[in-house]
């Protein structure tokens, strides 16, 4: 339209310009214009924000997250135990892959910094579009293009009908198709289809709500574990849970205050086919009351997928195993030790290990102060022999179960104040007690006891229980998060499915009598609803102009002529300018070589 | 000790002998659209849109005076423009619509060309798809109903049901008179190659769930992920027929004679033009990209629940994020900056490997948490 700058009253919009603006994508600069560090400032932040940088940066980012489902990851179940075992297989790569951050993708600086960085160009794309947005908003559909007759979409015919009728019945058709519609000028601007832009808008404003939401859960949220056997409870403090991990926000002291206490586990599992064994079910039954008002106790259960909500806590069931309850008697016959021992799931059919600490045994044999320990497994459903396999059970349920003990004495070493793991057993200071020359070992079904060598006494397999373990996860910022999903899904529905679209309709009084009515429509070209809709709005606009009887004729030449008139002047650039420079509406038509040629040559 | 709730071992012997009968069902459609393509191949290629202008012309000649008609000029990407005629007979309000194809881009007349025999061929190619589909979807609701759970807990469950989802949207485009027989052969051969790959490699008898799938999630998380699955597919099918067709054209102005890698050029003059092959891909995907959306959405809210983190960086996860991020780009691609054609294209190839992997790759090579029921 360079060649066009003479004209004073050239319509607002010309015909290039109602194109663009259609099109909401970021003009983009080719290099820096202006001098010194602001002006490179100035073109990276262009640069940062255009629409080839964002898409350089999602790319990377899809890269940037391959690594981590591939290496194990710290953060992941089990995160810290599987990294390690990595590392001792790949002893030589381990430590670059460390200092990589490797074994921390989804919090490395590499993978921040892209979608630091992604988050920032789409802030700086988003925000003034919202801008622009508005400002379409409040001002007009844009002004008709001169030449509708050489838009995408058009279509034309005569009537006997009157122009500003025309119009004004094209301007009331429109806007009950819900178009925005501004009629002035002798001509309708129409447009539709704003919610595209809205949802588009939504869409990439939610994803900063997604963000917030997994912010605001790093910074305030808080995991603890704990292990409880049935008939066990505890209270949700610090010192009452197994382990506790912490954030910015949510710390020791900020722990939400319940009771909870595990009354019976059940599990099921797969007794036959291929999948023997699988789990089938697990419900933990259980009472709590929240906050210190132990007369607000209340029963529930909480299985996978079911967490118990008790206050601003979720309770996950996260896994569960076998207590062998085992009781010790010393030399003299007294009970020194009875409980029930949580042992730990080594495999699928639960092959159990775990320890006794015997710590105030009292007197050996001897007549010194010793203490006993045991180690050993815990087998649900125990094979016949252990040969060629060892102790290892045959299936999760408890078809069978058995007690395999080792036992020790000596010193435990937990009157040293030093904290312990309650799993394992500190040999250092023990001697495995020797029965008939091979160290002692027992095989107990359930009830079955152990007469201990050289005097110490006994041990009783009494029975067993059934542990569970759970997840105490106080996590902030959920809903956030859920809202932002749910407006990005609602936003990606209007941004895809919804078209924007422009109609414009202009009805002129021909010289020799008689109205000539153009319509046009523009849309994006990926949908061929566009002329679908003008020929319907046409139909509908034949109710108050009619074609006139010669107009099959007008029709026919208009087919032929039309793509001669877009194929001879293919590009953009108006040879007619100074025919236009008078009246902007009236010769319009005549304006145009093809039609009016045409037409004239019928009358 | 209890036992697990039941299995119908009659009913999930059915199930398996449905889909292996689905297999042969499809297999002899697979042949029949073999048939129909080389008989095609035979016959003159018509091109139908000339046919078509001439009809349009009568149109308007037998449209009575009292009649409201519009006739609406559409430039084409090519320069040349395409004409829609609407007609509307005043009183009786029905409309009548004629599309026309100018001189841009034809799409041909389908793999029977103007052959009867091939024409036949394909008929008989669709009735046994439709057929194969029934004993599908049978297999499918049996070995749901063996088991009394949604019939979607292991990869060979998911396997069949995502197959399932494929043959059916196909059919209901045909069922809705849309112009999408070409699509017959490619369809069978992917759903025969699903199948084929669950049945041999996924097979896992029917039993029920472990109790991290005992959730309302299973129905509504895995069944919009099968839709996704059978979609971007058929999505995918739709890329590599318009790069194929789109280097077909490319060959034939530059004077070549036979089709890319060989093959021959009647088959390709009997597809789609390349426009439209590409616009029906970017329409899928676009259709899709919300539900895969959903998808990940519903699947964050499950592991909310199952796990107590809505996002883990699981494998899954991960790779959902990155095949979403995939068709992400695309989009954008399309939409913004205008990259359209063989471009585009590509990426949408690129998405789609990682939907593939996210799929075998990660259930097989990666352990996750999404590993359930053997594979």
């Amino acid at each position: 339209m360079s060649n066009t700058t003479t004209e004073t009253e050239q319509p607002p919009a010309p015909e290039d310009g109602a194109a663009e603006r259609l099109s909401t994508a970021p003009v983009e600069s080719d290099g820096p214009t202006g001098i010194g560090a602001f002006g490179w400032a100035r073109w990276m932040w262009r640069q940062l924000t255009s629409m080839r940088v964002a898409l350089i940066l999602l790319f990377l980012l899809s890269l940037a997250a391959i690594p981590g489902s591939l290496i194990p990851q710290y953060q992941n179940g089990q995160g810290q135990l599987k990294v390690e075992a990595w590392k001792a297989r790949h002893a030589t790569v381990a430590p670059v892959y460390e200092k990589l951050q490797l074994f921390d993708v989804y919090s490395s600086v590499w993978f921040s910094a892209i979608y630091i960085l992604l988050f920032v160009s789409l802030a700086g794309c988003i925000v003034p579009r919202t801008w622009q947005f508005v400002g379409v908003l409040r001002s007009q559909p844009p002004a008709a293009p001169r030449n509708l007759t050489r838009m995408p979409v058009h279509a034309v015919w005569r009537t006997e009908a009157d122009a500003d009728r025309v119009n004004a019945a094209a301007h009331r058709l429109l806007r009950k198709r819900g178009f925005r519609a501004h009629l002035s000028g002798g001509a309708v601007a129409a447009e539709k289809g704003y919610l595209r832009e809205v949802g588009n808008l939504l869409f990439h404003l939610s994803l900063f709500a997604l963000l917030g939401g997994f912010a605001w859960a790093s910074l305030a949220s808080g995991t603890g574990g704990k292990l409880m056997v049935e008939g066990e409870g505890y209270s949700n403090t610090i010192t009452q849970l197994d382990d506790f991990n912490g954030t910015r926000f949510y710390g020791n002291q900020d722990l939400d205050p319940f009771y909870l206490k595990l009354n019976g586990f059940t599990s099921k599992f797969q007794t036959k086919g291929d999948q023997i064994g699988a789990a089938r079910q697990f419900t933990a039954n259980v009472e709590y009351y929240a906050g210190g008002d132990e007369s607000k106790l209340k029963k529930s259960t909480i299985e996978v997928n079911h967490p118990l909500e008790i206050g601003g806590s979720k309770v996950y069931l996260i896994g569960h195993g076998y207590a062998p309850v085992i009781s010790v008697k010393n030399g003299k016959g007294d009970v020194v030790y009875r409980g029930a021992v949580p042992f730990l799931p080594q495999d699928g059919n639960l092959t159990s290990t775990g320890v006794v600490k015997v710590s105030d045994y009292g007197l050996g044999p001897d007549g010194n102060k010793t203490q006993l320990g045991f180690s050993g497994f815990f087998l649900p459903t125990a094979p016949l022999s252990f040969e060629g396999t060892g102790p290892v059970s045959l299936f999760p349920g408890d078809a069978a179960p058995e007690l395999v003990l080792n036992a020790f004495s000596g010193d435990l070493g937990t009157d040293s104040g030093l904290p312990q793991n309650v799993y394992q057993l500190n040999t250092r200071k023990l001697t495995q007690l020797v029965q008939d020359g091979e160290p002692a070992k027992a095989r107990l079904k359930l009830g079955e006891g152990w007469t201990l060598p050289d005097g110490y006494g006994s041990v009783t397999f009494e029975g067993y229980k059934q542990w569970a373990s759970f997840n105490v996860s106080h996590r902030p910022g959920n809903a956030i998060a859920l809202a932002g999903g749910v407006l990005a899904i609602l936003g990606l529905i209007g941004s895809l499915f919804i078209q924007r679209r422009r109609i414009w309709v202009r009805a002129v009084a021909l010289p020799g009598g008689g109205t000539q009515v153009e319509l046009a429509g523009l849309a994006r070209s990926e949908s061929a609803k566009i002329a679908e809709e003008l020929a319907e709005l046409a139909v509908d606009l034949q109710d108050d102009a009619p074609a006139s009887e010669e107009e099959d004729d007008a029709a026919a030449s208009e087919e032929d002529a039309a793509p001669a008139a877009s194929e001879g002047e293919g590009g953009a650039t108006e040879t007619d300018v100074p025919e236009e420079t008078g009246v902007p509406t009236a010769p319009e038509a005549s304006s145009d070589p093809a039609v009016p040629a045409d037409q004239k040559s019928k009358e | 000790m209890q036992l697990a709730s039941a299995v119908d071992p009659q009913l999930a012997d059915l199930s398996n002998k449905l889909i292996y009968s689905a297999m042969v069902v499809y297999t002899l459609a697979m042949f029949a659209h073999m048939i129909e393509w080389t008989f095609g191949s035979r016959g003159a290629v018509a091109v139908r849109s000339k046919e078509q202008a001439g009809s349009l012309a009568e149109t308007v000649a037998t449209a009575e005076k009292k009649a409201k008609k519009v006739t609406v000029t559409v430039a084409g990407a090519g320069g040349g423009t395409t004409t829609l005629t609407r007609t509307a007979v005043a009183g009786e309000g029905a409309t009548v619509v004629t599309s026309g194809r100018g001189a841009d881009e034809e799409d041909g007349p389908g793999a029977a060309g103007t052959n009867e025999k091939a024409d036949l061929a394909g008929r008989i190619a669709v009735s046994l798809t439709v057929l194969g589909a029934v004993l599908h979807a049978g297999g499918i609701v049996t070995r749901g109903l063996s088991v009394s759970r949604w019939p979607w807990g292991n990869m060979y469950e998911f396997s069949c049901a995502f197959a399932f989802a494929m043959t059916a949207a196909y059919l209901v485009l045909l069922a809705t008179r849309k112009n999408v027989r070409w699509l017959g052969l490619p369809v069978v051969l992917a759903g025969l190659l699903t199948l084929g790959i669950a049945t041999t490699v996924l097979y896992t008898d029917s039993e029920q769930l472990v109790p991290a799938l005992h959730s309302p999630w299973l129905a509504i998380h895995v069944s919009t992920a099968i839709f996704c699955g059978g979609a971007f597919y058929a999505a995918f099918i739709a890329t590599l027929l318009y790069l194929g067709k789109d280097s077909f054209d490319k060959r034939t102005a530059a004077g070549l004679t036979t089709g890319p890698l060989g093959t021959s050029a009647s088959i390709w003059r009997r597809l789609p033009a390349a426009s439209t092959f590409d616009k029906l891909s970017y329409r899928i995907n676009a259709l899709v990209f919300p539900l895969w959306t959903f998808t990940i959405i519903a699947g964050a809210i499950w592991a909310e629940a199952a796990w107590g983190k809505y996002w883990e960086w699981d494998p899954k996860e991960t790779w959902s994020f990155i095949t979403w991020v995939a068709y992400a780009c695309y989009l954008h691609a399309r939409a913004t900056a205008g990259w359209k054609g063989r471009k585009a294209a590509y990426l949408a190839l690129a998405a789609f490997a990682c939907w593939l992997f996210n799929y075998y790759g990660v259930n097989i090579f990666v352990t996750g948490k999404h590993s359930y029921a053997g594979i």
